[in-house]
């Protein structure tokens, strides 16, 4: 059966009939030096095929051996996220054949994971979710196909394929959640918030660069849509290719108006892998997807069980950084910010930039200040996440350190910001290229405020009879003429001083 | 001079230490011998003139030297085309890989290059371990040096048939399900299966990786300790290779003294299905080694009833598995489906691999396929997974009793070519007593214990001990080697017929 | 899949060789389904003996916990990454176009 439908049904529309259920699974490739199962480099953007060696290339005889690293980074990823760590597991071979997969099985894990039954809890507008996480488990990566002779670049009419097997055997960790039920209209945002919370829960833990956009962190997205009162799930989608955080709420928010206008249609969603297209807004089908493929597991006998002692996770626990709920709290504490206040930083997920801002010297409030107006809008235009943007911390503490000594003012500020932001140079650098000093001279300042006292008498008879309110116009006039390079406040001072 | 190729190994070890005789000339002398036999034999897929003599040279120029060589240097050797040899041909007896060329060198083949043991080549076996006979070789079987007219058993036919038509003093093979013990005992001469883990498996092509092991093909039982010390020993290559040293094989091999041992006689292998002079040989030895201070009783191991059954699911799992990675992508055969103008990848893998195995192979792959299928798992492979863990209890249980368990090798002597290809299940029989071994993990040895009365053909008799005890079977087959050689007045390969020599 | 009684139908072999990416032809279809059928009948035995309380045994040798550091090795140079490749394309494995999609 197709899933187009006449006419499209609104997310809004969708939301008063249908209950989405959501499933996230995430792959975060882990930042270990070497491949899970061999020496080869991780090292990314090598020419092809020159990080393989029989391992990872799947040559006969061959014989894996498994990553200290990447079992601790995965048994860490496993505590994050309040996981069971198995006392004992193994490897399994899930076996089908493709042709960047070299042994044409891939080493995962698939009764026996190393960590589940976990949770974390995310916030969206202030409400808080918990989110069920069924199990983060180990696996090696494929390796990457260049299709050839298509049109888009991708598998459909490609005439042949080019295979490159650096990434083959790069250590992946799968995280996978329970049924994500009871979001209603908020779930497009509370699926982004699992992966921006989950993207910096890993990357504080240090075992990976979670970039989405290069690859180290995937998402899928699972989503199905039930009548509002129903219990039993209905059949879900798989949406593969969502390379970022808006992607992710793009998606589930197309997904549910899909789903919602087949079944208004009467007719039965396809269980399935569908494509997403960031450029157009819609998910294309892809493999029809059964649940019972037949992958025919069975543990793997080149490898001997994973037993971790308690020991070994206990030491490994002690070395997490302090759970984000905790950490929060403390800077919360720390800060002296409203819950209202904290709730903006870690919504807007600038909660590590502002800490690092401080850090480096700036006022709690000074630091949420510029990191939620002017590089969250840079952010948002630029469609990159708050992280990303090409200022630093040390950089934004260093504005607001010519701030607080006087030498710009707010407005500077601003310029100094974009100038920063535009690549122009350090805070330093644009404030002397661009000429963005306040003039704290007040012989100079002095002649511009007798100037404008000279030019609006009016206005200065109005403040030597005392509405000094009306300074106001008299401060404008000496800023336009200063191009704003003036306190505005030590103005105010010197008008009043001549005329009160 | 005596003909170099009738020496053991030890006696050409002792031999070139004494610079009695160069490594060059001993390795001349194995490649004049194959060059006169191999045509009949066809112990051999691949012969490497120049790589052996070179590593001969580089042997004798270093005892020259005066630098300290293995007490092994110089003594050539085959290595089963299982095993990866750099700049070697590895076709593992299948036309999928012929050709193919390893970049690499499986970890028992560097520890023998390191050793300077000069490499005579690549030796015949069934396609990719799978069968009892060495027929389903895609080159062409290897003949049984007694009559060439019978199989030299199998997976590791060529291996053995080496050794026993004087090609090679030392063969390494591999054992999954008796590949290396049974070929010994229809050829006359001596094959070890190590414990499981005791060598390391990186390099050997894999049938089932539970089950694989490699290990010595020699004619005698100090050979074959000599060449498991040099080989055995942990590899951090191999995840599942034993980190402990090797056990003292040699010294047990030399020490062949069996004064108080407890031997266990198994109820269940050797009774109906054995060929009379099997028996009969069996027999013998156990009167032999009872007469020299053991003390022979009979043990069950019941569960041996089902392991062949067993094996003949997991080996066909795994296998399956193991062997996807042959898809005619990144090496071996790639064939394009007929009257197909531009195929797909999934359809040149299935024309390749429908071209490159031959029908044993696809057979177990199939029958692995469904023993892991979704719905059938917990019948057949998890089933066989648990009958496998009753057959190790059985071990653990019988070894409380005694110190080591015998049985024939085989049920039958060599048969004839095409007698048993047919009849899958027929060919499966021949590794019923060989198989449990595999299963638990425990060490296994074949030694000679004479010829079938009926067809004078040779018996092999198996001990086997449990895991890292491979020392106690190396013991007990040395005095059993020892009071059978006093018999017959030298070893039984004395007896067989001189091979037609090419000239 | 048929298997009530360990049996194999031509279809269950044709399918099994989907699985398993194999041609087989039509003689070969007809000449496995007994062979296999007869194979799995005398190993189907094993179901017998293997009780619930029973541990699956999936390896020979008792260990645990063998790693390596994670540490880099020399790899294998391009050329011989490829040397045994059908066909090479832009230092890549030149493959035949594929039809399904990753999983």
């Amino acid at each position: 059966m197709t899933t187009t439908s006449a006419d499209p049904v609104t997310f809004e529309d969708a939301l008063e009939r249908y209950d989405p259920v959501m499933g996230m699974e995430v792959h975060v490739e882990l930042n270990t030096a070497s491949k899970m199962f061999c020496g080869c480099s991780t090292v990314f953007g090598a020419d092809p095929n020159t990080q393989v060696c029989p391992v990872c290339l799947g040559l006969p005889g061959a014989l894996p051996v498994v990553n200290a690293r990447a079992i601790e980074s995965a048994i860490k990823i496993g505590l994050a996220l309040n996981c069971s760590i198995a006392p004992w597991c193994r490897f399994a071979r899930k076996n089908y054949f493709y042709p960047d997969m070299p042994k044409n099985f891939q080493t995962s894990q698939y009764d026996e994971p190393i960590a589940y039954s976990g949770w974390t809890e995310i916030e969206v507008d202030g409400v808080s979710y918990r989110i069920e996480i069924e199990r983060a488990h180990m696996e090696e990566d494929t390796g990457k196909s260049l299709h050839v002779g298509g049109a888009t670049g991708r598998i459909h009419g490609a005439s042949h394929s080019l295979v490159d097997y650096n990434r083959a055997g790069i250590p992946l960790i799968e995280i996978v959640t329970k049924p994500i039920e009871g979001t209603g209209a908020k779930s497009p945002e509370v699926a982004r918030a699992y992966v921006a919370h989950l993207r910096e829960l890993v990357l504080g833990l240090g075992v990976s660069d979670v970039r989405m956009e290069q690859g180290s962190m995937r998402c899928d997205v699972n989503l199905s849509l039930r009548p509002i009162g129903v219990t039993t799930l209905g059949t879900r989608s798989e949406t593969k290719n969502v390379n970022s955080l808006r992607s992710v709420e793009r998606a589930v928010r197309h997904e549910i108006g899909r789903h919602a206008a087949v079944l208004d249609g009467g007719n039965r969603i396809v269980q399935e892998t569908r494509h997403w297209h960031e450029d157009t807004g819609v998910t294309t089908a892809g493999r029809e997807k059964s649940d019972a493929e037949d992958y025919r597991y069975f543990p793997e006998p080149d490898l001997v069980p994973v037993a971790p002692s308690r020991e070994w996770v206990e030491a490994l626990r002690a070395q997490l950084p302090e759970p984000p709920s905790l950490r929060r709290a403390r800077l919360q504490a720390d800060w002296a910010f409203s819950d209202l206040e904290m709730r903006d930083v870690a919504g807007a997920g600038a909660m590590n930039l502002v800490a690092e801002t401080v850090a480096a010297g700036a006022a709690p409030q000074a630091a949420k200040k510029w990191w939620l107006s002017e590089l969250a809008r840079y952010a948002n235009e630029h469609d990159i996440a708050i992280d990303d943007v090409p200022m630093s911390p040390e950089q934004v503490a260093q504005v607001q350190g010519l701030l607080d000594a006087g030498r710009i003012n707010d407005k500077l500020a601003r310029q100094v910001f974009d100038g920063v932001l535009s690549g122009e140079g350090t805070p330093e650098e644009v404030v002397a290229r661009r000429g963005l000093e306040v003039v704290s001279d007040d012989s100079a300042l002095g002649d511009a405020v007798d100037r404008a006292i000279e030019a609006n008498p009016d206005v200065a008879a109005k403040i030597a009879a005392g509405k000094h309110a009306a300074a106001g116009a008299l401060i404008g006039a000496v800023m336009k003429e200063m191009r704003g390079r003036a306190d505005a406040g030590r103005v105010r001072e010197l008008i009043l001083a001549r005329l009160g | 001079m005596t003909d170099l190729t009738r020496l053991t190994a030890a006696a050409l070890a002792d031999a070139l230490a004494a610079r009695e005789v160069s490594a060059v000339e001993a390795t001349q002398a194995h490649l004049d011998r194959i060059a006169a036999v191999d045509g009949g034999v066809h112990a051999f897929l691949h012969v490497d003139v120049d790589g052996a003599l070179a590593t001969a040279r580089a042997v004798d120029d270093a005892r020259a030297g005066g630098t300290a060589v293995h007490p092994l240097a110089g003594v050539p050797i085959a290595v089963k085309d299982l095993l990866a040899t750099n700049g070697l041909p590895t076709t593992c007896g299948s036309k999928i890989l012929q050709g193919w060329i390893p970049p690499y060198d499986a970890t028992v083949v560097a520890r023998l290059k390191v050793a300077g043991l000069p490499i005579l080549g690549k030796t015949n076996m069934d396609e990719f371990a799978m069968g009892s006979s060495t027929e389903h070789s895609a080159y062409g079987p290897t003949r049984n040096p007694w009559d060439l007219g019978r199989i030299p058993g199998g997976s590791g036919g060529g291996s053995a048939a080496a050794v026993a038509a004087y090609e090679t003093p030392l063969a390494v093979g591999t054992d999954t399900g008796g590949s290396i013990r049974q070929p010994g005992a229809v050829t006359g001469t001596v094959g070890v299966k190590p414990t499981y883990g005791g060598v390391s498996r990186y390099g050997l092509v894999a049938l089932a990786s539970s089950l694989d092991q490699a290990g010595p093909v020699t004619r005698t039982v100090l050979d074959a300790a000599l060449l498991h010390e040099l080989i055995g020993g942990h590899d951090p290559q191999d995840s599942t290779s034993i980190d402990s040293p090797v056990p003292a094989v040699v010294e047990a091999a030399r020490r062949a003294d069996v004064t108080g041992m407890r031997i266990g006689v198994i109820a269940e292998l050797g009774g109906e299905g054995y060929q009379p002079g099997v028996r009969a040989r069996f027999d013998d030895v156990v009167a032999l080694l009872s007469k020299a201070g053991a003390d022979a009783v009979e043990v069950s191991c019941p569960s041996f009833d089902y392991a062949l059954a067993a094996y003949y699911l997991i080996l066909p799992s795994e296998a399956s598995s193991n062997l996807a990675k042959f898809d005619a992508m990144r090496y071996g055969l790639r064939v394009a489906p007929d009257g197909v103008e531009v195929p797909s990848a999934e359809e040149v893998m299935s024309a390749s691999r429908a071209a490159g195995f031959g029908d044993e192979v696809k057979r177990r792959i199939i029958l692995g396929t469904y023993a892991l299928s979704s719905g059938y798992y917990d019948a057949y492979y998890g089933s066989a997974q648990k009958v496998r863990t009753l057959i190790a209890r059985d071990f653990d249980a019988a070894f409380e009793e005694v110190d080591v368990l015998v049985s024939p090798t085989a049920p039958t002597t060599a048969f004839r070519f095409g007698d048993k290809l047919d009849d899958p299940l027929a060919m499966y029989l021949n590794d019923i007593a060989t198989i449990p071994a595999n299963l638990a993990g425990v060490p296994g040895l074949s030694v000679p214990s004479g010829l079938a009365d009926e067809d004078g053909l040779p018996v092999g008799v198996q001990l086997l001990a449990p895991a890292l005890a491979d020392d106690r079977l190396y013991n007990v087959a040395a005095a059993i080697e020892a009071m059978l050689a006093e018999q017959w007045g030298g070893p039984l390969l004395a007896q067989a017929p001189e091979l037609e020599v090419r000239t | 899949m048929s298997g009530s009684n360990a049996e194999i139908s031509r279809d269950d072999v044709a399918h099994l060789a989907n699985l398993a990416r194999i041609d087989l032809t039509e003689d070969e279809l007809e000449r496995l389904a007994p062979q296999l059928s007869v194979i799995l009948e005398s190993v189907a035995t094993v179901a017998q003996v293997a009780a619930d309380d029973i541990p699956p045994m999936s390896h020979a040798v008792p260990l645990s916990n063998v790693f390596r550091p994670d540490e880099v090795r020399p790899s294998l140079t391009p050329e011989q990454a490829l040397a045994a490749a059908p066909q090479v394309d832009q230092q890549r494995f030149a493959v035949p176009r594929i039809l399904g999609e990753e999983a």
